[in-house]
C-alpha cells in the first residue's frame, strides 16, 4: 500500500500555497496527514499535486480576538488539549479530543484537516458545530467566512471551492461556568464515535436552562443540531422528564445505515446519549459535579 | 512523475544527508534508506502503532508522514533507546522483566508511544496507560505484559530522572 | 518435571534483540539487487477472466516482468499448489491456483505478478495492466452454496458440495425419541482473520552460478514451502534451503504454501535476483486465509436431570473457494462439541460447501472455538428451559475426573481413538467456580441492578487437542567451541520456543539457558520437520530437545567415567562440566569432551563410542494429548446502548507439566484477547457479491488495551502420560471458549429482559435488536 506518484510543493507562506492551489488542477492539501496519507497509502485518490501546508508559519495558532477564539486550522489536536484558554474556555473541546484517535493521532493531527475531512463520525466537526463557529477561508480571490453549518456540502465534501484554504475557525466562548459535555459511544477507545453528542447550556441564576446547544455526530452525513430538544430544555431545570424528552425528539432524526449499523440503532443511540450529555451538562453547569 | 529531494534527517543522533522520492513514507524511508530495521510496518493506514517513532519528542505513525516531511527533524527511533554501551533503557528492561512481548513486531512502536506518555505522565494509573497505548495493536499478549512492563518502567523512571529523555550516556 | 536446576519462569532469550530493534523478520533483509513484488487482484467475486494486457505496465521503467497463467505453466512442473493427499482426491477445481489460467474466483485472487525495482513503482505497474473480466454469477452464503440450482463457485463444477460427511455415534435417534425434553435452535457463527501484526512474506534468491535457491519465510510451514519449491522447480533438497526468520505472529495465517509465495520464488528462479514480497494488510484482509462463517442447526436431547443424552444436527461451513487445507476446521468442529462434556449419542453432519471468497483453513483454535461454542450455548439453553442453574447443569454434564483415561467414542483426524488420556475436568472446574466467586455473584448481580448496572456471569469448559505428531526433530550439539546449541526444526512465531528449548536443554546438561543457543528453522541444519499449528511445539519440538539432550548428557558421563577410570555412576554433570563426584578437581568441560568425540589426538574415548557430542531425535508422539480448562467471566452489558464491557476473567488452566509458566500465562493472555474478538468484535463482512466490506483494521475490531482485561490464571499442571516430560500445549487454549463464556455472561447480564443469543460475535447493534425483539414478544 504505496501511495501513488505525485508532484511535491511545501510552500513557506500561505499566499504561496494560495497560489499553488490556484494553479493545480488536481491538488491536494496535506495537513496532519491522518486522514489524506491513509488514502493515499490505500490509492483511493491520486492527486497530480500535493501541497504540504505545514512548513507554513503562523497557520497554527489559539488566540483570543476580542470576545471569540480563534484557532488557526494547522493548530495540532494536541495543542488544543494542552491550552489553557482552551481549557478554561472551551472545555468541551478538550473533553471531545480525548476521544479523537490516539495520542499518535493527535501529535500530528489538526483542528482544519478534521473540519475539511468532514468524517461524518468524527469529533471535532460535531463540537465545531455545537459552537456555532464560523470558518474562514481564503484564497487568491479573497478572503470569506462561513457558518460551520452551512460548511458541509455533502458527504464527506465542504463547501468550498477547489482554489480555497480554510485558515481558521472562529467561536465565541460559552459564559464562565457553563454546562458542558461531549458524550460517545464507540467499540474501542479511540475509534470514531458510532454517534457522539456535544451540548453545551447556560443556565439563569434561579437553575433553568436559558441558552442550550445540542449536537449529534455520527447519525447523518453531517452533524445535526437538534433544534427540538434544544427548545425542550430551554426554560427548564432539566429534570428527568424535561431530559427524557429531550431526548426523546432524537428519535425521529434521519440516520445513516452502513454495514456496520443501523439506522435504528443510531437513532436509539442518540437518544441514549443524549439524555447522558443532557445530565453531565446540567450537573455541571449548576456546580454539582467538577467539570 | 516521480520527484525526488534531498533532505536531512538526524536519526538517534546521527545525521542522514539522503535523496529521497518525494512520496516515500518515513517509515519506508528509515527501514529501506537509513537502514534502521526496528520500526516496523503494519497496516499502513494509521491504525496498528508498530510504526510508531518520536519526531521532534513526540510520538507519531511514520506511515503516515512523508519523508520529505521529516526534513531537518530530530527522529528518535527503538534503535535509540539503549545507551552506547549497550545498556538497556528502564522501558526495554521492564518489558524484559514483565513478559511486555512475544513476537516482539508491535513492540518498538509500543516503546516508542510508551517513551513520550511517560515523559508526560510519570505517575499513570493502569487506566490511563490502557488508553495511552490504545492505538498500538498486539495480536500475541492481550496486553497484561505490556501494561505491567509500561507501569513498572514509569516506577524505574520515576527514580531515575536523568532516564526519561533517552538512554545515559556513558 | 520436578527439583528443576533453573528458574523456570526465565527471561526469554528472545528479548534482547527484539527489544532493541535488532529483530530480524523478513521485511528486513536486504539483498543487492533486490526487487520487489506486487499483485494485480481480482476485483470480482467470480468471473471470466478473458485477456489480460501486460504491455502499459512492462514499458513503466523499473519494471522487470509481469507474469500470467502462462509464464506460470512454463516455469513450473504444476499450475497448482500441490494439494495434499486428501486433497488430491477432490475435484481438480478446489485445488489453489498458482495464477488463474481464465477465471477468478474471489475478491483478491491474483491473476498476475509484477517483478519491479521496488514495491512503489510494482504498484504503479499493476494498476497498468488491463484485465479484461467478464463478471459471472457470484455464491457468497455458505447454506446457499448446498442448495440444488445454487450458482457454483467454479464455473466448470458441477455443485459447490467440496465433501459432506456425518460424526457419529451411538444411537440419537433412540436417544431423542426416549428424551425427557428436546431443544433446537440454530447458531450463526463467525471467526475472522488471523491478523498477525507481520503479514505474510517471502525473500527468494535463486542463485544461477550455483543453481541453489534459498528462501526466507515468513511462515509457520517452512517444510511444506521447501517440499513445494522441490516439486514445482524440479530441485532436490539439496538445491533449495528455507530459512525461517523472527516471525511476527502467524495464527494461522502463515500456515500454508500461498501462490504468492510460489511466484515470488519463480521470479527469483527466473530472473536470478533476490525478489521479495511483502504482505501488505489490504492483501492481508483480501487473500489470507481466514475462518469465516459456520451456520449450525441443532438438537439436544435431555433427560429429566439436564444430563444430554444426545445430540444432532448439520452445520454448514464456509470452505471459501479453494481447499487450502484439507477439511481441518469443519473436522474440528464437529468432533469438538462433546469436548469434555458426556455425550452419549451425537451425530453432526457436515456439508463443507465453497464460497467466492478466499480459503477458510485454521486461525487460532482451528475449528474448536465453533463445537466449543455449540456445546455451551445448547448446556445454557437447557439451563434456561428447565429453569436450571448454568453452573448446575455443566456440573451434571462434565466427564468425572474418576472416568478418565476417557475414550470418547470417536476418532480423532488421523482415525485413532480419541482418548483424554489425564486430567480431571470437574476439578479444575470447581476451582475456577470458587475462585471466580460464583456462589456469590447472584447477590452481587442484585446490587449492582439497584444501581442501575446490569451486571452477568458466564462459565464455559473445554478441551483441545495439543501435541499432534508426526514429529520434530532437535539435534543438540556441542561443538569444539565448547557452546551448546540445539538444532530444531519447531518454528516459532512469538511462543518463546527458543528459551522453552534452552530450558529443556539446560536442565539436562546443567548449563545456564542463556548460555544454549537454539537455531530454529533452517533446512539446511533442520533437514526435516512439519510445522508451528495446533500448540504442538512443546509437546514436539521440547521432547526431541530433551531426549537429544539426555543422549548427550550420557556421552559426556562415558567419556567422563573412561578419562578418569572411574564407573559412569561416580560422575554427575553440574555447572556445565562432568566431574568425579567425590572429587570435583577432576572434571571435563563440554570443550573438552567436544574435541574428544572429534576423535582429537590426545583425547581418548572409548573404541566403540560413535564420534560427535550431539544427538539427534524426533519424537514421535504416540497419540495427541488433550489441555483443558475452566473460564469464568463477569461482564457489564448496557440495555441502553448494548455495549459490553468484560469486567473479571478468571482460568483455571491445565496444559500439563509447564516447562516455562511465565510463556504459559502470555499465550493464555493472548489466545484469550483473541477469543475476545471473536465474541465480541471480529467480524469479516461480506456482501452478497461476495464483496468484502471490512478492509482494513479501523473497520476490522481487533481488542485493543482497553477491550481485554487482566485475566487471573490458576494452573493446573497434570502430566500428560503421553511424552516423556508431561508436557501438553497451551498456544490455542485460551481462545477456545471465551466466546461461549462471554455469551453466556451477557445473555445473564440482561436477564430480567431475556434474551438468547445465538451467534457469534455479538455487536451492540444487534444486542439492542434481540432487546426490542424480547420486549415485541414476551
Amino acid at each position: 500500500m504505496k501511495p501513488p506518484p505525485f508532484h511535491y510543493h511545501d510552500p513557506r507562506s500561505l499566499d504561496d500555497a494560495l497560489g499553488l492551489l490556484a494553479e493545480k488542477e488536481n491538488a491536494k492539501l496535506l495537513a496532519g496527514g491522518q486522514s489524506l496519507m491513509p488514502m493515499l497509502n490505500m490509492r483511493f485518490v491520486f492527486p497530480d499535486d500535493i501541497i504540504d501546508l505545514n512548513r507554513i508559519p503562523d497557520m497554527a495558532s489559539i488566540r483570543k480576538d476580542g470576545s471569540s477564539i480563534r484557532i488557526g486550522a494547522m493548530t495540532r489536536q494536541y495543542a488544543l488539549e494542552r491550552s489553557e484558554v482552551i481549557r478554561n474556555q472551551c472545555p468541551i473541546i478538550v473533553e471531545a479530543l480525548r476521544e479523537v484517535g490516539h495520542l499518535q493521532t493527535r501529535n500530528r493531527g489538526t483542528i482544519g484537516g478534521s473540519l475539511c475531512h468532514l468524517d461524518p463520525s468524527a469529533e471535532l466537526p460535531t463540537v465545531a458545530q455545537g459552537l456555532d463557529a464560523t470558518i474562514h477561508i481564503q484564497s487568491k480571490r479573497g478572503a470569506r467566512t462561513l457558518a460551520m453549518a452551512d460548511f458541509p456540502s455533502f458527504f464527506m465534501t465542504p463547501a468550498i471551492e477547489p482554489d480555497e484554504i480554510v485558515s481558521a475557525i472562529e467561536f465565541e466562548p460559552w459564559s464562565k461556568g457553563h454546562g458542558f459535555a461531549f458524550v460517545e459511544f464507540v467499540r474501542r477507545h479511540g475509534d470514531f464515535a458510532i454517534v457522539g453528542v456535544a451540548t453545551l447550556l447556560e443556565l439563569s441564576a434561579d437553575g433553568m436552562v436559558s441558552r442550550a446547544s445540542i449536537t449529534l455526530g455520527g447519525v447523518g452525513q453531517a452533524p445535526i443540531r437538534c433544534g427540538a430538544a434544544e427548545g425542550i430544555v430551554i426554560g427548564s431545570n432539566c429534570s428527568d422528564a424535561a431530559i427524557s424528552e429531550a431526548a426523546d425528539s432524537c428519535r425521529e432524526i434521519d440516520a445513516m445505515d452502513d454495514v456496520h449499523v443501523t439506522a435504528a440503532y443510531r437513532r436509539h443511540l442518540a437518544v441514549a446519549l443524549t439524555r447522558r450529555a443532557l445530565k453531565k451538562a446540567y450537573d455541571r453547569a449548576s456546580g454539582e459535579t467538577a467539570a | 512523475m516521480t520527484d525526488t529531494r534531498a533532505i536531512a534527517l538526524t536519526v538517534n543522533g546521527s545525521r542522514h544527508d539522503i535523496e529521497v522520492e518525494t512520496r516515500l513514507t518515513l517509515a519506508d524511508c528509515l527501514r529501506h534508506q537509513i537502514d534502521l530495521t526496528g520500526t516496523h510496518v503494519g497496516c499502513e493506514h494509521g491504525v496498528c502503532g508498530a510504526c510508531t517513532v518520536l519526531v521532534d519528542g513526540q510520538a507519531v505513525r511514520s506511515c503516515l508522514m512523508l519523508a520529505v516531511q521529516a526534513d531537518g527533524a530530530i527522529i528518535t527511533t527503538v534503535e535509540g533507546l539503549a545507551s552506547e554501551d549497550g545498556q538497556l533503557h528502564p522501558l526495554q528492561q521492564a518489558f524484559h522483566d514483565n513478559h511486555g512481548l512475544q513476537c516482539g513486531f508491535c513492540t518498538p512502536g509500543v516503546l516508542m508511544t510508551l517513551l513520550e506518555f511517560l515523559q508526560h505522565n510519570s505517575a499513570p494509573t493502569e487506566g490511563e496507560v490502557r488508553v495511552a497505548l490504545s492505538g498500538n495493536l498486539c495480536r500475541c499478549t492481550g496486553y497484561q505484559g505490556i501494561v505491567a512492563a509500561a507501569l513498572d518502567a514509569a516506577g524505574r523512571m520515576r527514580q531515575e530522572p536523568d532516564q526519561i529523555n533517552g538512554p545515559k550516556k556513558s | 518435571m520436578t527439583d528443576r536446576l533453573f528458574e523456570p519462569r526465565y527471561g526469554r532469550l528472545e528479548d534482547a534483540a527484539l527489544l532493541t530493534g535488532k529483530g530480524r523478520y523478513v521485511d528486513d533483509i536486504h539483498l543487492p539487487g533486490m526487487l520487489e513484488v506486487a499483485f494485480v487482484r481480482s476485483p470480482h467475486g467470480h468471473a471470466h477472466v478473458r485477456s489480460i494486457d501486460t504491455k502499459a505496465a512492462l514499458a513503466l521503467p523499473g519494471v522487470l516482468a509481469v507474469y500470467t497463467h502462462a509464464d506460470v505453466v512454463q516455469a513450473l512442473t504444476s499450475d497448482h499448489i500441490p494439494p495434499d493427499e486428501l486433497v488430491e482426491s477432490f475435484p481438480t477445481t478446489t485445488w489453489p491456483y498458482i495464477l488463474p489460467e481464465d477465471e477468478v474466483c474471489f475478491v483478491g485472487e491474483a491473476v498476475a505478478a509484477v517483478v519491479a525495482e521496488n514495491r512503489y513503482i510494482a504498484e504503479d505497474a499493476a494498476a497498468l495492466v488491463m484485465v479484461d473480466y467478464e463478471p459471472l454469477p457470484v455464491v457468497s452464503n455458505c447454506r446457499e452454496a448446498a442448495e440444488p440450482g445454487s450458482p457454483t463457485v467454479h464455473r466448470h463444477a458441477d455443485g459447490n458440495i467440496v465433501s459432506q460427511f456425518t460424526i457419529e455415534y451411538g444411537d440419537v435417534d433412540q436417544a431423542f425419541s426416549e428424551a425427557a425434553h428436546v431443544f433446537s435452535f440454530s447458531l450463526n457463527q463467525h471467526r475472522g482473520g488471523a491478523h498477525s501484526i507481520e503479514g505474510r512474506g517471502v525473500v527468494a534468491n535463486y542463485d544461477a552460478n550455483a543453481h541453489q535457491l534459498t528462501i526466507w519465510a515468513s511462515t509457520q510451514t517452512a517444510y511444506k514451502s521447501r517440499d513445494a519449491a522441490v516439486e514445482l522447480f524440479d530441485m532436490d533438497e539439496s538445491r533449495v534451503r528455507v530459512i525461517v526468520p523472527d516471525v511476527g505472529g502467524g495464527f494461522g495465517g502463515k500456515n500454508t504454501v500461498f501462490p504468492e509465495e510460489v511466484l515470488t520464488v519463480m521470479a527469483s528462479r527466473l530472473l536470478s535476483r533476490p525478489v521479495k514480497w511483502i504482505e501488505d494488510r489490504r492483501e492481508h484482509f483480501l487473500a489470507c486465509i481466514q475462518e469465516r462463517d459456520q451456520e449450525w442447526d441443532v438438537e439436544v436431547a435431555v433427560d429429566a436431570e439436564a444430563r444430554v443424552q444426545g445430540i444432532r444436527g448439520t452445520m454448514y461451513h464456509d470452505q471459501g473457494a479453494y481447499t487450502l487445507l484439507s477439511l481441518h476446521v469443519p473436522h474440528n468442529s464437529a468432533i469438538a462439541v462433546p469436548g469434555p462434556y458426556h455425550v452419549p449419542n451425537y451425530s453432526i453432519e457436515v456439508l463443507v460447501t465453497e464460497t467466492n471468497k478466499v480459503g477458510t483453513i485454521p486461525v487460532r483454535g482451528a475449528g474448536y472455538p465453533e463445537g466449543n461454542f455449540t456445546m455451551e450455548r445448547i448446556l445454557d439453553r437447557i439451563a434456561q428451559e428447565l429453569g436450571m442453574d448454568r453452573a448446575e447443569v455443566r456440573r451434571r454434564n462434565l466427564i468425572p475426573g474418576d472416568a478418565i483415561p476417557y475414550q470418547m467414542p470417536m476418532n480423532t483426524r488421523e482415525g485413532t481413538p480419541m482418548i483424554y488420556e489425564s486430567g480431571d475436568f470437574l476439578h479444575c472446574y470447581e476451582m475456577a467456580l470458587e475462585a471466580s466467586g460464583y456462589a456469590d455473584f447472584e447477590q452481587r448481580q442484585k446490587e449492582a441492578l439497584a444501581e442501575g448496572r446490569h451486571i452477568g456471569i458466564g462459565v464455559a469448559n473445554m478441551v483441545k487437542v495439543t501435541g499432534r505428531g508426526p514429529f520434530e526433530s532437535a539435534t543438540v550439539r556441542v561443538g569444539r567451541s565448547g557452546r551448546v546449541v540445539v538444532y530444531t526444526s519447531a518454528m516459532a512465531m512469538g511462543q518463546g520456543t527458543k528459551t522453552t528449548l534452552a530450558q529443556i536443554c539446560a536442565e539436562q546438561l546443567a548449563t545456564e539457558p542463556d548460555q544454549i543457543t537454539v537455531v530454529t528453522v533452517d533446512t539446511a541444519s533442520s533437514p526435516i520437520g512439519i510445522g508451528a499449528y495446533g500448540s504442538r511445539n512443546t509437546v514436539n519440538a521440547g521432547n526431541s530437545v530433551h531426549l537429544a539432550a539426555i543422549e548427550v548428557r550420557k556421552k559426556a558421563i562415558r567419556v567422563a567415567a573412561h578419562v578418569f577410570g572411574v564407573d559412569e555412576h561416580d560422575i554427575e554433570i553440574i555447572d556445565g562440566l562432568a566431574r568425579i563426584k567425590t572429587d570435583p578437581t577432576k572434571s571435563l568441560t563440554f570443550k573438552d569432551i567436544a574435541k574428544a568425540l572429534s576423535a582429537a589426538k590426545g583425547c581418548p574415548i572409548p573404541k566403540d563410542m560413535p564420534i560427535g557430542f550431539e544427538a539427534t531425535v524426533n519424537f514421535r508422539p504416540p497419540d495427541v494429548t488433550y489441555c483443558n480448562a475452566t473460564h469464568v467471566v463477569e461482564v457489564e452489558a448496557s440495555p441502553e446502548t448494548g455495549g459490553v464491557e468484560i469486567l473479571r476473567y478468571v482460568v483455571v488452566n491445565d496444559s500439563g507439566v509447564l516447562i516455562n509458566p511465565t510463556l504459559v500465562e502470555g499465550q493464555l493472555q493472548g489466545g484469550i484477547a483473541h477469543g475476545i474478538g471473536n465474541a465480541l468484535y471480529e467480524w469479516m463482512g461480506y456482501d452478497e457479491n461476495a464483496q468484502p466490506v471490512i478492509t482494513n483494521l479501523a473497520e476490522y475490531l481487533l481488542p485493543t488495551s482497553t477491550t481485554v482485561p487482566n485475566i487471573e490464571i490458576i494452573h493446573v499442571e497434570t502430566p500428560s502420560t503421553l511424552n516423556p516430560l508431561g508436557v501438553k500445549g497451551a498456544g490455542e487454549a485460551g481462545v477456545i471458549p471465551v466466546a461461549g463464556a462471554v455469551v453466556s455472561a451477557v445473555e445473564n447480564a440482561l436477564g430480567p429482559i431475556g434474551i438468547w443469543i445465538g451467534e457469534a460475535p455479538i455487536a451492540p447493534v444487534r444486542i439492542i435488536e434481540l432487546i426490542e425483539e424480547s420486549k415485541a414478544s414476551p
